[in-house]
Parts: structure tokens; C-alpha cells; sequence
């Protein structure tokens, strides 16, 4: 597992140096979270749509392992495929956001003048709203609750965060000697800017998504809470709402939403903590 | 005499200083080249030294058009560059290159040496598919580089031989002119004469003009043809090499030729310095008349008034300084020193 970690990083990073056992830690809940969301349907021990009337919010046994809710669904399978909306709002938002922060970030930096003045005032309207405000703000006005809906929220906020950090590496990179020959050269300005300037300022950016994806499935599980996520797929969120209601009565159907939540939103943030160590440019030795 | 291949007419290169956001607007202007004249030869080494600052890397960068010069001409195979387009520039770019004086900042970190000396034949389509290979693995072996080394990272490498990496990057295009600022510069003494021989047998070998780019009095000694001498954006004066060091006329280059050390203890503390004091004045607000006036030890009133003229004082020897219409003026005003380094 490692070891594939360590291939993915950049070349010259990963001779000198490795991811702690934290960081480890959070790579195989990571990929274990991802594997859940793609083989759910194999994992689940009933069927997304099975309802068992009679055992309504019953604890855990043999038969349903964590238990049911107060419609007699199995929570377990439930937790599976809330797997799978989580996995997809985190990627999903986190690459529009990556792609659309990079592209405005680094145009905004490399260029600057009015280009620079225009994106970076929008940023700055953006970022001065809570961004969870925001989305809820939005799915209350289109008035349609999806899970597209819900990306599309996250999104329209999370970019600037992005745009904002990519900026001030391009800032940083683009007076570099080698932009600078690659401008004597003659090669043009799209080539320099994402061909040679942006792999070189990936690393943060690396790590910011990573830290995005946690945002992003918190923020999709607090808006799903509010009743505000997607309506007809089981969101860990929206379990967790179902489960507070019954909180006194039955507690494990709040709980093991909750973990869930916790312990996926805590492994990306360790895999992150530690992309950030390994990709630190101060650590980058040179031979 | 040989024809010119670069002809610069009063080269002016200002870099605006803005202030406000808004209603932005120009409040100043860094004067870092002002008003240059004069002619790179084809097939010669034109030293260009002076102080940091003084704008020498900002008048290699403007020949090249990597800045576009604010007023003034470059002359290239009958062209003034500084009236291209972008579009009409391309073409002849890959005729005028540039080697670094950083070794380490030069080479884009993420890009393999194949890649970093390849690419410029791409764009300038001057090579496709294994032909780049072929070719990149021919300038490696030119400048000493073990072509087997073609996918290695630049950190992979030591400074001499990042800089045989750059050398190999401006050679690639075939090109007839080499801005080189400062190659030497960072590099450990025992590997600056490996570079500086390098770069003179390429020259015999292309046939390449450099503009040799230096702060280092020595080495530009060693390989330029002529040298001018560079103060505040403008050139004192410009001779060759011999003329430069054994008889200087400006003042500001006698300083400087009394600073380089002389191997020999007895004749080193015999000779009398001119040390210049204070600082280089601001080039945002250069001082009127000569901008050399205010460390001049030579300086009268005429200097504070009159910009002095870049003329020929000898056959080939350019200099910018009212005193060579006065020539009593250094004898009479600083008698040691003035014996001293005449």
C-alpha cells in the first residue's frame, strides 16, 4: 500500500523520503472507503431497498449487524451505499474545484493586471461567505435537492480557495529563470504556463484536495443532515439526521453513521498531513 | 572589420512602477537601460561588466526581446526586432539564445534533461520523433555530457554540469547569437575554466556571437574580444579587451581596473587604488548631466549639467566622459592617482 503511495509522488520526492504511519493509517481507510463505494452492491447484506417492516429500530444481532432503522432497513447496507455518495461528492467536487481553481489561479497569477483584480475580488466575495451557507442558500432557491445539486453548491464556493492558493505559486514560480528561458525559447504562453510553471506548484494543490475531499464529504453529510441532500440515495448524513430523532431510544442508529462520517473525514486528513511532510518542498533534497 | 550582426540604437528599457488599484497609475519609472549604442560583430565575444545592477542582464534580456525595449532600435539581419510582433518573433528566436547565470533556477525541475534540451526543436519544428532523440543525444556529447544520462532530473546533476545542460539547451536551435548572463558566475572556480573553455570552443565551432554578460573582470578579460563597461543603465566605455585594462579612459573603469587584484605582492602595494565612495545612485531618479558625476573624483561643473557623449575618443575606442575634451583636468585635480593607473 505504501509503496504505491510512495510511486504516485512526484518524481524525487519519493527516493528520500516516506509517509509516516499515520498517514498510512489514512490511506487504507481511504482506499478501504473507496472499495466500499465501488463494491457495495457485493459487500451489502441485503438489498438497497429492503425493508423489513416488523424489526423497526432494533439493535445490533445476527441478522442485521448495526442494527435497523425505523423503517426496519439494514443499517449496515445502508452504510455501504452511503459510501457511495460520499466517495462521488468528494470527488466530484473536489475536481471541479481543483480544475477550475488551477486554471483561474494560474491565469490570474501568471498574467496579473486586470485579469488578476477581477478574479481576485470574486474570490474574495466568495470566500467571505460561509461556504456551507452558501450551498444551503442555493439548493433552498433551485428548490431541488440532488445529489448534482449538491455538488454543484459545494462547487460554486470551493474553487476560490484553489484559485487563491495556485495564484501564489504561479506569483512565486513564474519569474524562475526557467519560465524565463522557456520564454526565450519562444514557447508559447499556454505551454509555459501549464506545461512548465503548474507541475511544478502541484504539490500544495495535491494536498489542499486531499483536505477538500474531507470538507467536501462533511459538507455534503451536513446538508444532507438539514434534509437538504440528495432525497433518494442513503447519505450518511441524512442517517445520521434519521438516527438523532431516536437518539435517546436507539442510539446506535446515530453512531454508526457517525463513525463512518468521522473516521473517513479523519483518514483523508491524516493522508493529507502527510502529502503535505513528503511533498514539502523543503524537503526535497537535492543530490 | 567585420559586419555587425546586432546593431542597438538608443536602447531604453524603463520599467514602470505603478501605484493604486483602481485608477492605477504610473508614478515613476526604473531607468534601467538608458539610451545604449552600439554593435555586437559577428563571430566576436562583447563583454559587458559593470556593477550589480547596473542593468547588463536587462540589456541581454532586451536584446533578445525576452522584455520589450521601451524606445530605441535592435538590428538583427536587418531587422528591427523591437518592431515585431509576437507572431513575426517566433521564427527568429531560436537564432538568439541565452544561458543562464543560475544553473539550478534554469532548468525546470519536473522535466527530464531529454526533455529540457528536446523542446525547443519542437517548437521551432525543427525535429520530430526520434529525430529529437538523435539530436538531443548529439548536443549532450557536444557539451560534454554523457548522452546515456538523457532521462535523469536536473537535481540529478552538479552545477557545471546543469550548466553543460543549459549550454546544450541554447545550442539546440543552431543559433547565430548567445546572450550568456553571468554562466559562470555560480559555479566553483575549478569548474568556471571548464565552462569558459567549453564556451569557446563552441563559439569556433558554430560560429557564435556572444554577449558575455560579467562581473568577474578576469574571466571577461579572458574570452571577449571587446568590452564595454556598463554604469546606471548607460555604457562608459567600450574598447577591446587589451585597450580596456592597459589604458582606460572613463574614470569609472580606471576604478574599476584598480580593484582586480595583481598576483604579486610588491606591485600590489605599490599601486594606488581608486576606491569610489558612496553608493550607485537610484536608476528611478539617475542624478542629471554624466550619472557618473556623483562618485567621480574627476567630476567639474560640466558633468553636472551636460549628458556627456558615447563617442570615439581612439580609432575603436568609445567613451562616454567630458574629460576627454579636457585632458588637463585629470592630471591636475588627483595627480597619484591619476599616475597611477594611467
Amino acid at each position: 500500500m505504501a509503496m504505491i503511495l510512495r510511486r504516485l509522488l512526484p518524481k524525487g520526492t519519493r527516493r528520500s523520503n516516506h509517509l509516516g504511519g499515520l498517514a498510512i493509517f489514512g490511506a487504507v481507510i481511504v482506499v478501504l472507503v473507496g472499495l466500499i463505494a465501488l463494491l457495495a452492491p457485493w459487500l451489502a447484506p441485503y438489498e438497497l431497498n429492503y425493508l423489513d417492516m416488523t424489526r423497526q429500530l432494533e439493535g445490533p444481532s445476527a441478522d442485521h449487524w448495526l442494527g435497523t432503522d425505523e423503517n426496519g432497513g439494514d443499517i449496515l447496507t445502508l452504510l455501504l451505499y452511503g459510501a457511495r455518495v460520499a466517495v462521488i461528492v468528494g470527488l466530484a467536487t473536489v475536481s471541479i474545484c481543483t480544475s477550475v481553481g488551477l486554471t483561474l489561479g494560474a491565469v490570474s497569477g501568471y498574467f496579473g493586471g486586470w485579469i488578476d483584480e477581477v478574479l481576485m475580488r470574486l474570490t474574495e466575495i466568495l470566500m467571505a461567505f460561509p461556504g456551507i451557507l452558501l450551498a444551503i442558500l442555493l439548493i433552498f432557491i433551485t428548490q431541488e435537492p440532488s445529489l448534482l445539486a449538491v455538488i454543484g453548491a459545494l462547487s460554486v464556493s470551493g474553487w476560490a480557495g484553489y484559485a487563491r492558493l495556485v495564484r501564489a505559486q504561479v506569483l512565486s514560480e513564474r519569474d524562475r529563470d526557467y519560465v524565463e528561458a522557456a520564454r526565450a525559447q519562444g514557447f508559447a504562453v499556454w505551454s509555459i504556463l501549464f506545461r512548465q510553471v503548474v507541475p511544478n506548484i502541484m504539490a500544495p494543490v495535491i494536498v489542499q484536495a486531499t483536505f477538500g475531499m474531507a470538507g467536501a464529504i462533511l459538507a455534503e453529510a451536513t446538508l444532507s443532515f438539514l434534509g437538504l441532500g440528495p432525497q433518494d440515495l442513503p447519505s450518511w448524513g441524512a442517517l445520521l439526521d434519521q438516527g438523532a430523532s431516536y437518539f435517546l431510544l436507539t442510539p446506535h442508529l446515530a453512531i454508526f453513521p457517525g463513525l463512518a462520517i468521522m473516521f473517513t473525514v479523519l483518514g483523508i486528513n491524516f493522508l493529507g498531513d502527510g502529502l503535505r511532510d513528503v511533498l514539502d518542498p523543503r524537503a526535497l533534497t537535492r543530490h | 572589420m567585420t559586419e555587425a550582426l546586432i546593431r542597438i540604437e538608443n536602447l531604453k528599457m524603463h520599467f514602470p512602477i505603478y501605484k493604486g488599484t483602481l485608477a492605477r497609475r504610473e508614478v515613476s519609472r526604473v531607468k534601467a537601460v538608458d539610451g545604449l549604442n552600439f554593435e555586437i560583430l559577428k563571430g566576436e565575444t562583447l563583454g559587458l561588466v559593470g556593477e550589480s545592477g547596473c542593468g547588463k542582464s536587462t540589456t541581454g534580456r532586451a536584446i533578445i526581446q525576452l522584455y520589450r525595449p521601451t524606445e530605441g532600435k535592435v538590428s538583427f539581419e536587418g531587422r528591427d526586432l523591437c518592431k515585431l510582433s509576437p507572431r513575426e518573433l517566433h521564427p527568429l528566436r531560436r537564432n538568439l539564445q541565452m544561458i543562464f547565470q543560475d544553473p539550478y533556477g534554469s532548468l525546470n525541475p519536473r522535466m527530464t534533461v531529454g526533455d529540457i534540451i528536446g523542446e525547443p526543436l519542437r517548437v521551432h519544428n525543427l525535429a520530430a520523433g526520434r529525430d529529437v532523440q538523435r539530436r538531443v543525444q548529439e548536443l549532450m556529447d557536444i557539451v560534454g555530457l554523457d548522452p546515456r544520462y538523457v532521462r535523469r532530473y536536473p537535481h540529478e546533476f552538479s552545477g557545471g554540469q546543469r550548466q553543460r545542460i543549459g549550454i546544450a539547451r541554447a545550442l539546440a536551435c543552431k543559433p547565430s547569437f548567445i546572450v550568456c548572463d553571468e554562466p559562470i558566475s555560480a559555479l566553483d572556480v575549478s569548474i568556471q575554466a571548464q565552462i569558459i573553455n567549453l564556451m569557446e570552443d563552441l563559439q569556433r565551432e558554430f560560429n557564435l556571437t556572444y554577449l558575455f554578460i560579467a562581473h568577474d573582470l578576469a574571466a571577461v578579460r579572458h574570452i571577449s574580444d571587446r568590452i564595454a563597461v556598463m554604469y546606471l543603465g548607460k555604457v562608459a566605455e567600450m574598447a577591446n579587451g587589451k585597450d580596456i585594462y592597459e589604458k582606460p579612459l572613463h574614470p569609472y573603469t580606471k576604478a574599476l581596473i584598480s580593484a582586480v587584484p595583481i598576483p604579486d605582492p610588491e606591485i600590489e602595494l605599490q599601486r594606488e587604488r581608486i576606491v569610489l565612495t558612496g553608493d550607485v545612485p537610484s536608476p528611478i531618479n539617475p542624478p542629471p548631466g554624466c550619472v557618473f558625476h556623483t562618485r567621480c573624483p574627476f567630476a567639474f561643473d560640466r558633468c553636472r549639467r551636460d549628458v556627456p557623449e558615447f563617442k570615439e575618443a581612439e580609432p575603436g575606442h568609445f567613451v562616454a566622459c567630458h574629460l576627454m575634451d579636457e585632458p588637463k583636468r585629470v592630471a591636475d585635480d588627483v595627480p597619484g592617482v591619476a599616475a597611477a593607473v594611467g
